[in-house]
């Protein structure tokens, strides 16, 4: 290590200011605190008062999200053919998700650099998260071509237009989701799409649970095939890293022991996920509607509500700010989750959606709280 | 001559109704699915937007100006009415896809805004100057944002097919239009895409 640090100082000065190659200063400002902790502060949002940099807490990010990942990559194996060994079944997975991520980090890499040298900013140390989610929320059958115009559409209009990280008002990863939804829905929602093999269609449990009107949703589920066990592990269809609420429970305590992400923000979703289930179960009786017959567990361990809450919603840029603020963001966000899942048939899934509604509504969130605390002092003070 | 130059070509690109001013927004959203019918609107707008500013400007003496709202809604309301009719004999097709937007340029801030703010203050032929930069400017950004709609939406301009059957899926090949441009969010983003490149060029920064 100490000959790379010899030759970082010894390149320096063609990068800093007046060297021959300034304009890339990015580039090498980007390298050299991969290796080693700089010795500078953050100037800009997200701030957290610890020893680490930026670079360091997304790294956590990233570990955190590894249990996800391994068994995403292979639970996509297992969707294809359950009957293949265990190692096949990786190979398979692995063929399909590695060249997602890779086309993920590369594509949205080059708009990165590019801003950066453009606008003379440091390459945002955010990317390494937002090019790691947005593959892991996809289909595993999903064309590369199309990651890379949702990459492109999240990093530039989701993330660079509002002035980069720590001015964007959503999750980069979520925009460049929604985008490739909503701009091709035949890739991203439907039986066909969450199968590598071709002749293969599977209803992911969420689809299954709204299938038959008039029906029983949790027997509906349980005749799939589907049982409370496999979907809490994860062996269900669904989008890439999402659908194991184990995996994302083991990447949660990561991220909450390093406090990295607002446990607050997860249990508000909770929280928020819960009563509005059993809201909806009360009314099930009333109505054709078999979603609203589904208990709040099933809404838990079904779809990407666990990955959503841990590793979207608790975003340090576009969640709320204040602790108060927090336990109403992530309440609004896993009431609505339930609600979109719940009450649009023409969304089986609904916490992409409810995050990105949450991540509109937390800046007037913050300012009712910020608001309400201030009239309090006042009325403290004001007692004296 | 430098001004009467200025009067046309300024709505254009530094003072354009849509991209710098904001208005006419919301037709600008809903006719631009297709280049054909943004062309046939952006042709009506510069008939009545011509049209009104010649009148207002014309009767700006005797219009009194406690009423001069309703006197300009009267004149405008009759040029749409007419264009209206005359789409409705001669475009069938595309004056039902218009639907409701041809009416609708009676409230279209464009219009008004420019026989109140120009035509009631400015020469005839000033203000005819006036009408057709700011109707070409609307007309240029709701041809550029209909190209951008329909080319990448429909893959095809004014109908024709620009990209070859064979690159689609359902011909073997692998592309999928895109569907995020037929919807109105669609819109928005090629709009701010053109307003983001504008400014850039204009070098316009916000007050």
């Amino acid at each position: 290590m100490g000959a790379l640090r010899t030759f970082l100082d010894r390149i320096e000065p063609h990068f800093s200011k007046g060297g021959k190659w300034e304009r890339l200063f990015p580039l090498y400002e980007m390298v050299d605190t991969i290796f080693y902790v700089p010795g500078t502060a953050t100037a800009v949002a997200p701030h957290v008062r610890d020893a680490v940099d930026m670079k360091r807490s997304m790294f956590t990010v990233i570990i955190a999200l590894m249990p996800a990942l391994v068994f995403g990559i292979y639970n996509t194996g297992y969707q294809a053919d359950p009957g293949a060994g265990f190692l096949q079944n990786v190979m398979t997975g692995g063929s399909a998700v590695v060249p997602l991520i890779l086309v993920s980090y590369i594509v949205g890499g080059l708009w990165e650099v590019l801003f950066a040298v453009i606008r003379r900013h440091e390459v945002n140390e955010g990317f390494l998260v937002t090019g790691l989610l947005l593959p892991m929320t996809l289909p595993p059958d999903i064309p590369l071509w199309m990651v890379a115009m949702g990459i492109s559409f999240g990093i530039v209009i989701g993330k660079e237009v509002t002035g980069g990280t720590g001015y964007n008002i959503f999750n980069p990863a979520l925009i460049a989701r929604a985008f490739i939804f909503f701009a091709y829905p035949a890739e991203m929602s439907g039986d066909p799409v969450w199968t590598l093999a071709d002749d293969l269609t599977a209803a992911t449990p969420l689809a299954v649970a709204a299938s038959v009107p008039g029906d029983d949703a949790v027997s509906l589920v349980a005749a799939a095939g589907y049982t409370l066990k496999d979907m809490f592990v994860g062996l269900i269809p669904g989008s890439v890293a999402g659908t194991s609420t184990l995996a994302v429970l083991a990447g949660a305590v990561v991220l909450i022991v390093s406090r990295i992400a607002n446990w607050r923000i997860m249990a508000g979703g909770l929280i928020g996920l819960v009563t509005a289930a059993i809201l909806a179960n009360l009314l099930a009786p009333a109505s054709e509607n078999t979603m609203l017959s589904l208990s709040p567990l099933y809404h838990g361990v079904m779809g990407g509500f666990a990955f959503g809450i841990v590793f979207m919603a608790t975003d340090p840029v576009s969640a709320a700010q204040t602790d108060k603020g927090r336990w109403i963001y992530g309440i609004l966000i896993g009431a609505l989750c339930v609600m979109i899942r719940v009450l649009n048939q023409a969304f089986a899934e609904g916490i992409m959606l409810s995050i990105l509604l949450g991540n509109a509504f937390a800046p007037m969130i913050d300012y009712f709280v910020l608001r309400q605390n201030i009239a309090k002092r006042q009325k403290a003070y004001a007692k004296q | 001559m430098k001004k009467t130059l200025d009067t046309f070509a300024g709505p254009l690109s530094r003072s354009n109704p849509i991209t710098t001013q904001v208005l006419g927004i919301c037709s600008a959203l809903a006719v631009t699915v297709k280049m054909d019918t943004a062309l046939v609107m952006s042709g009506a707008l510069v008939f009545v937007l011509v049209g009104s500013n010649v009148i207002v400007s014309a009767l700006r003496e005797v219009i009194p100006s406690r009423v001069r709202i309703i006197v300009m809604l009267t004149i405008i309301a009759t040029l749409v009415i007419f264009i209206d009719e005359l789409l409705k004999a001669y475009l069938y097709d595309i004056s039902k896809q218009l639907s409701i937007f041809v009416g609708l340029i009676i409230t279209n801030c464009i219009v008004l805004g420019r026989a109140e703010a120009f035509a009631l203050k400015n020469t005839v032929w000033e203000s005819s100057l006036d009408g057709l930069g700011n109707a070409m400017g609307y007309g240029l950004i709701l041809l550029l944002v209909s190209a951008a709609r329909e080319l990448f939406g429909s893959g095809s301009l004014f109908g024709f097919q620009i990209i070859p059957d064979f690159l689609y899926v359902e011909h073997g090949g692998w592309y999928v239009n895109n569907g995020l441009m037929l919807l109105a969010p669609g819109a928005f983003i090629i709009l701010g895409l053109l307003i983001w490149l504008q400014r850039t060029i204009n070098g316009y920064t916000e007050e």
